[in-house]
């Protein structure tokens, strides 16, 4: 959503200043002074709670910039780039296996027998999916969570909240989070000590592959929350209709 | 010069202004793409100094490869929004100077890292009447494929016959990006404001390195 300019409000305000005589463009003149303080700081729609947001979102990047980021810098300079993949992979077809799920819970027909396939050729030629054999197949990735799956049965989002450490999310995907912790099969080991590692690896792991994203989101960014925030949103559409939104009208460009 | 040569000239003009024609009229949206796409992807590839990371060659590259392709006026204006049409000459010229800084570094840097990748085209869903569409690709190569689409809009007769004006990458659009960046600046500081914190991210890209 594009917030209207002040400008624009002004405009509408003073023709209506013309019909309503000098008592009306008082009043006209005031609530436009009123409006244009409003507008100085117009409010997303999608994020109600925007000022607790960012402060989250500039702690979440202090926490990652003193601590997260060195060490998954380290992760990816230390260990050799096939082991990288095959940690990437491994857990990829984790998330293949609770794609499955997902896919089918939203009636996704492809999608569903794609992710199948995925984990049966990696988890047994790809040996326990350290090797992404479906990939060199082209059996195409199709993740879903349960935030997705919430999403397709047509549950709107809600607002944009910024978690702890864990960033962003929508309170639609926040409520999945305890079903996605569930279809996650590393939390149904039973020890403690390899659960926690295998999470701690996997965040790093994660983290690494972002690294570069994160070195152009900061060149390109002039405000870091609202790109991400922004960003987050239109991509939350497009993994909504798995890479084929509908055209949307493009607004029209202005002439030059 | 004698007439021989002088008809042999005029036979080769005619035939390269032809056949210049003909290329405009036939290169479809996709092949366009691919054709742009592929040129730049192997130019990286093959030059040592960029795949480790030279940026000012590749800022070079995009400048050259890329920029002549693309409406970056019609990006402009789009990502400014209505303060667009108050803005004076001298204002578009340098917001459209400094978002084109912005935006070409950024591109550059994304593009340092390419190492073994390959453009896959995705079928074209549009009719040969179409001035404007949607050209889809995917980026293959090692880690997960990157979708990036292209707007293109007809300049029948001009360059290539096409010309870009918005970029989608994993599904979020440049343009619809940039419009809520700038308008947060605008709302607060006004267009010189805007300007001034473009000016200002670029000189700071630039001691980053």
């Amino acid at each position: 959503m594009v917030p209207v300019p002040a400008k624009r409000i002004d405009g509408t305000l003073a023709s209506h200043a013309v019909t309503l005589g000098k008592k009306g463009a008082v009043m006209a003149l005031l609530l436009a002074c009123a409006c244009s303080g409003w507008a100085q700081k117009l409010p997303d729609p999608r994020d109600p709670f925007e000022s607790l947001n960012r402060a989250v979102f500039t702690l979440n990047d202090a926490v990652d910039r003193v601590l997260i980021k060195p060490v998954a810098t380290v992760y990816g300079k230390v260990t050799p780039y096939w082991a990288r993949k095959g940690v990437g992979n491994f857990f990829g077809n984790l998330v293949d296996v609770w794609s499955v799920v997902n896919n089918a819970a939203a009636l996704k027909g492809k999608a569903t027998s794609d992710s199948l396939g995925r984990v049966m050729v990696n988890s047994t030629v790809g040996i326990l999916g350290l090797i992404d054999v479906a990939s060199d197949l082209d059996i195409e990735k199709h993740p879903a969570d349960f935030g997705l799956t919430l999403g397709r049965w047509g549950i709107r989002p809600g607002p944009y909240v910024v978690l702890p450490i864990l960033g962003p999310f929508t309170l639609r995907e926040i409520v999945a989070l305890p079903v996605d912790y569930y279809g996650n099969l590393t939390n149904h080991i039973d020890d403690k000590s390899t659960r926690e590692v295998l999470t701690v690896v996997n965040a790093i792991d994660v983290r690494e592959g972002y690294l570069k994203a994160g070195e152009v989101i900061d060149a390109a960014a002039l405000d870091a929350y609202s790109f991400t925030r922004d960003s987050y949103f239109q991509r939350q559409r497009y993994r909504e209709y798995d890479g084929d939104v509908p055209e949307s009208p493009e607004i029209a460009p202005e002439a030059p | 010069m004698n007439r021989h040569l002088f008809f042999r000239l005029i036979a080769t003009l005619l035939m390269a202004a032809s056949l210049g024609q003909a290329w405009a009229d036939e290169e479809a949206p996709d092949a366009f793409v691919k054709r742009i796409s592929i040129e730049v992807l192997d130019t990286i590839k093959a030059d040592k100094a960029m795949r480790s990371g030279d940026i000012g060659r590749i800022v070079t590259l995009v400048d050259t490869r890329i920029m002549p392709h693309v409406d970056f006026q019609r990006m402009t204006a789009s990502a400014v929004g209505p303060a667009w049409r108050q803005a004076t000459p001298e204002q578009q010229k340098r917001l459209q100077d400094e978002f084109k800084i912005l935006l070409v570094r950024t591109y550059a840097g994304a593009l340092s890292q390419v190492s073994d990748q390959n453009v896959v085209m995705k079928p074209l869903r549009a009719s040969p009447d179409d001035k404007e569409l949607v050209v889809r690709s995917e980026v293959r190569g090692s880690g997960d494929p990157i979708q990036l689409d292209y707007r293109l809009e007809k300049t029948a007769g001009q360059g290539a016959g096409w010309r870009i004006y918005n970029l989608n990458v994993l599904g979020v659009w440049l343009v619809e990006t940039y419009k809520s960046q700038f308008s947060q600046e605008i709302n607060a500081k006004g267009l010189e404001g805007l300007i001034e914190s473009l000016t200002a991210r670029n000189k700071s890209n630039v001691k980053k390195g």
